[in-house]
């Protein structure tokens, strides 16, 4: 495919692997290396990943029973609060764009780097900023008014909500430079012959993130600031004593919140993209199809956020609009969804741990999927609304969808990052764990919520107990999966094979350099002749 | 995008890029020409620019959709604003954008002295346009018009009420009918007006300093002889972020001052 000679594929990076390059703490903090980046933001999103984690596991407790089972309702509240901030702005958001994105994306195009390399070490510093920001509430107070920060409840509770908005916004920066530099990083450092149309999906799938990363997240930053403006100043402009209208505030929020959905699931898609057509050994199946879909995705989500709103007083007639514009969502999902089918279709399928991952997210992406057409309807989402089938819902999509193909794309680029394999079946045990403990924690919440439990709520009828505990039980589960993953990752550092530059047979790009790769990702600036999955 | 000149061999790991002591630009290693630097840069900053329009996006629809509902409140709250300050401050802006748009040329003809000046010249227009604010925002922070649970000013409720008695019913949206029915609402919502006034001009001031700031910047690297004809990006980059800075100020200006 490339025209690198075989002694350039195999060959080891030796010193010159961007690992060792360069040596001590400092070099690591100072670095532009797109990969030492992407290394840096996995060690903080990992352990943000940890700190959520564990506040899901303390929230399923304290469900365990009706009525207090650990802490109070006060402590419950900050617990939910923390949990949502957590996992959707510190650990969700970034996870697959600034930690594979920075990694893969330049070498996948045959980058040296990104476009801006300094840009990019400064997005991880404002990173950081922003979530110690909103981190150090955990200490000071806490919040409670869960990670949507409702007014007017936002603007009266006595919690600290000024410090986790400003964190929000702060990371929001860091994910708009990030976005703004891939988008630059597409355009302009693609190597000779890396057409547009040779992109490997991962890459089409992170540009689409970016667009919605740039044109959505400054909406967000106003808001959170309005929200700040309003406890400190009471500006009064969502404050309805003051004239002003709590609905604007959701307005305002899902303009941004329901396109950061897709800012967590379409570089999710991309990854799966890659995995189906490695391990089918099978040319992606609609190539072009796959790659307009994250756009047509992207497009569609700045029109549909109304449907977060369906009983909170927006007319009837913007509700119905609402409801039909979120059911085309549907449409390109679908198409990406049965391309990957079709890819499948009489391939040479490996069912390695990565793979698994793969076929993990598109069972439960589908069940996220599909329920999400009931909360799109609008009759039925009058019932649904605010119980537990929307917790359900966006699980399946965030957990079942985003975090599998996170594990997934984890396992299969380690080698790439890291130099060493992981234990194969460590990962598939950690699968089966992951995989049944999430469908035995979220598929009971699809029926508490059918049967009417009102989700954030920190007590329950006691007819609903059952469930609370089959789902709990399950949380316990998906626990011990990730911690397998993680005995998985430390075994590989201690005792790892060491990995080929090409372990899994890819096609494209990053598995035509050595693993570790190179400081500079490539010897010799490759030169692409061919589409990014030419297998048969 | 061509291809040519390819660089195949790789010197070095320095992302270091500047002007040498002779004038000549390197390019960042992972271009591979300053052409190309040049025009990734270029798309990184009007890409940043669009997130500055958007995030003011967001004030300007709130705007517009209050604006819509409660006329009143604005056509009043404007009127105690200055507009003799509002349109110096405007003609400021626009020379500081001249300005700025010299001192790029002058960078890019190498007439650095001059470049010098003309950067000056704009953080001085900048320092002049915070010096009216000053003063506009003491003397409504005086009369009392600071918004929400600081509003003491007893003058905008009458007036307020009063205009409404002077318009015909039918031109008054029904929200403002319920406000204006009910006298201890209506002086609630009275500061919803300089809610926007010092949201919008307070964050378009920040956008001021930041930009001086930025500016005086560029002008001690021009000082110090490190743009040439072949590297102005970072001139060039400010540059734009400053007019976008005067642009929105450009629809601040009737929006707040001239809407009475």
């Amino acid at each position: 495919m490339f025209t690198l000679t075989q002694a350039e594929q195999i060959q080891d990076a030796g010193e010159k692997n961007y690992l060792v390059h360069e040596k001590g703490l400092w070099s690591w903090l100072t670095t532009v290396d797109h990969k030492r980046i992407a290394i840096m933001y996995m060690i903080a999103v990992l352990t943000f990943f940890l700190i959520g984690g564990i506040f899901a596991l303390l929230i399923r407790l304290e469900l365990f029973t009706p009525g207090q089972t650990i802490v109070s309702p006060d402590t419950y509240n900050k617990f939910m609060t923390f949990h949502g901030a957590i996992m959707v702005f510190m650990v969700i958001i970034p996870a697959i764009p600034a930690i594979f994105g920075n990694f893969v994306l330049p070498i996948m195009l045959g980058a040296k780097d990104v476009a801006f390399p300094r840009l990019n070490l400064a997005s991880w510093y404002i990173f950081m900023i922003g979530a110690i920001l909103a981190a150090s509430t955990l200490f000071l107070g806490g919040v409670d008014t869960g990670w949507t920060f409702y007014t007017p409840y936002s603007i009266s509770t006595s919690t600290n909500v000024v410090l986790t908005v400003l964190g929000a916004f702060t990371m929001g920066m860091a994910s708009i430079l990030t976005g703004l530099n891939f988008v630059v990083t597409i355009h302009k450092l693609r190597a000779p012959g890396q057409t547009m149309s040779r992109i490997p999906l991962f890459v089409w799938a992170i540009y689409a993130t970016s667009i919605i990363q740039i044109l959505a997240t400054p909406v967000l930053g106003i808001t959170l600031l309005l929200i700040a403006a309003e406890r400190i100043l009471g500006v009064g402009i969502f404050d309805p004593t003051l004239g002003g209208d709590p609905v604007l505030f959701q307005h305002f929020f899902w303009f941004y919140s329901h396109p950061a959905v897709y800012i967590m699931v379409l570089p999710a898609m991309g990854i799966i993209s890659e995995l189906i057509t490695t391990f089918s050994r099978k040319t992606i199946f609609g190539y072009t199809a796959i790659a307009y879909s994250s756009f047509a995705i992207a497009g569609v989500s700045f029109i549909v956020w109304g449907h977060h709103m369906y009983v909170s007083g927006q007319s009837e007639f913007a509700g119905k609009l609402f409801s039909v514009l979120t059911m085309l969502v549907g449409v390109p999902t679908a198409i990406k969804l049965f391309n990957w089918i079709a890819t499948m279709y009489k391939g040479s399928i490996r069912l390695d741990a990565p793979m698994l991952y793969a076929i993990g997210f598109m069972f439960l992406f589908t069940i996220g999927g599909l329920t999400g057409i009931f909360l799109a309807s609008l009759g039925m989402d009058v019932h649904f609304h605010d119980t537990y089938f929307v917790v359900a819902h966006f699980h399946y999509v965030m957990v079942g969808g985003t975090l599998m193909a996170f594990t997934g794309g984890l396992l299969y680029w380690f080698p790439k990052m890291f130099g060493k394999m992981t234990s194969d079946t460590l990962g598939r045990i950690s699968w089966v764990f992951v995989f049944t403990g999430f469908n035995v924690t979220f598929f009971p919440q699809f029926i508490l919520g059918a049967m009417g439990m009102p989700r954030r709520y920190y007590d329950y009828l006691p007819e609903y107990t059952s469930l609370n505990q089959i789902s709990t039980v399950g949380s316990w589960l998906i626990g011990l999966g990730f911690v397998i993953v993680l005995i998985a990752i430390i075994k590989a550092f201690i005792s790892g094979e060491k990995a080929s530059a090409n372990p899994w047979g890819g096609k494209t790009l990053e598995w035509k350099t050595a693993s570790p790769p190179h400081y500079e990702n490539f010897e010799t600036t490759p030169v692409v002749t061919e589409g990014p999955y030419e297998y048969r | 995008m061509s291809i040519a000149n390819i660089e195949t061999k790789h010197e070095g790991g320095h992302h270091g890029f500047g002007v040498d002591e002779h004038g000549h630009f390197h390019h960042a290693h992972h271009f591979k020409d300053a052409h190309h630097q040049y025009e990734s840069s270029k798309q990184g900053i009007w890409l940043f620019m669009v997130t500055e329009i958007l995030m003011f996006g967001g004030l300007f629809v709130a705007y517009a959709i209050y604006k819509s509902l409660y006329a009143p409140i604005f056509h009043v709250g404007s009127s105690f604003l200055d507009v003799k300050w509002g349109s110096v401050n405007t003609v400021i802006l626009i020379t500081s954008s001249f300005t700025m748009a010299l001192g790029i040329y002058y960078n890019q003809t190498n007439q650095f002295q001059k470049a010098v000046v003309s950067l000056a010249l704009t953080i001085l227009c900048a320092l002049g346009f915070m010096g009216i604010k000053y003063i506009e925002y003491s003397h409504k922070i005086h009369d009392g018009l600071l918004p929400g649970k600081f509003f003491t000013n007893k003058e905008f409720p009458k007036k307020l009420s009063e205009y409404i008695k002077k318009m015909e019913p039918e031109d008054l949206s029904p929200q403002m009918k319920e406000i204006a029915s009910n006298p201890k609402r209506l002086e609630k919502a009275a500061p919803l007006y300089f809610g926007f006034y010092f949201a919008m001009t307070g964050l378009h001031g920040l956008h001021v300093v930041i930009g001086a700031c930025l500016i005086f910047w560029v002008m001690v690297k021009t000082h110090r002889r490190r743009f040439s004809s072949e590297y102005y990006t970072p001139v060039e980059g400010v540059g734009i972020f400053w007019h976008i800075v005067d642009l929105i100020w450009i629809y601040l200006f009737p929006l707040l001052y001239l809407v009475g």
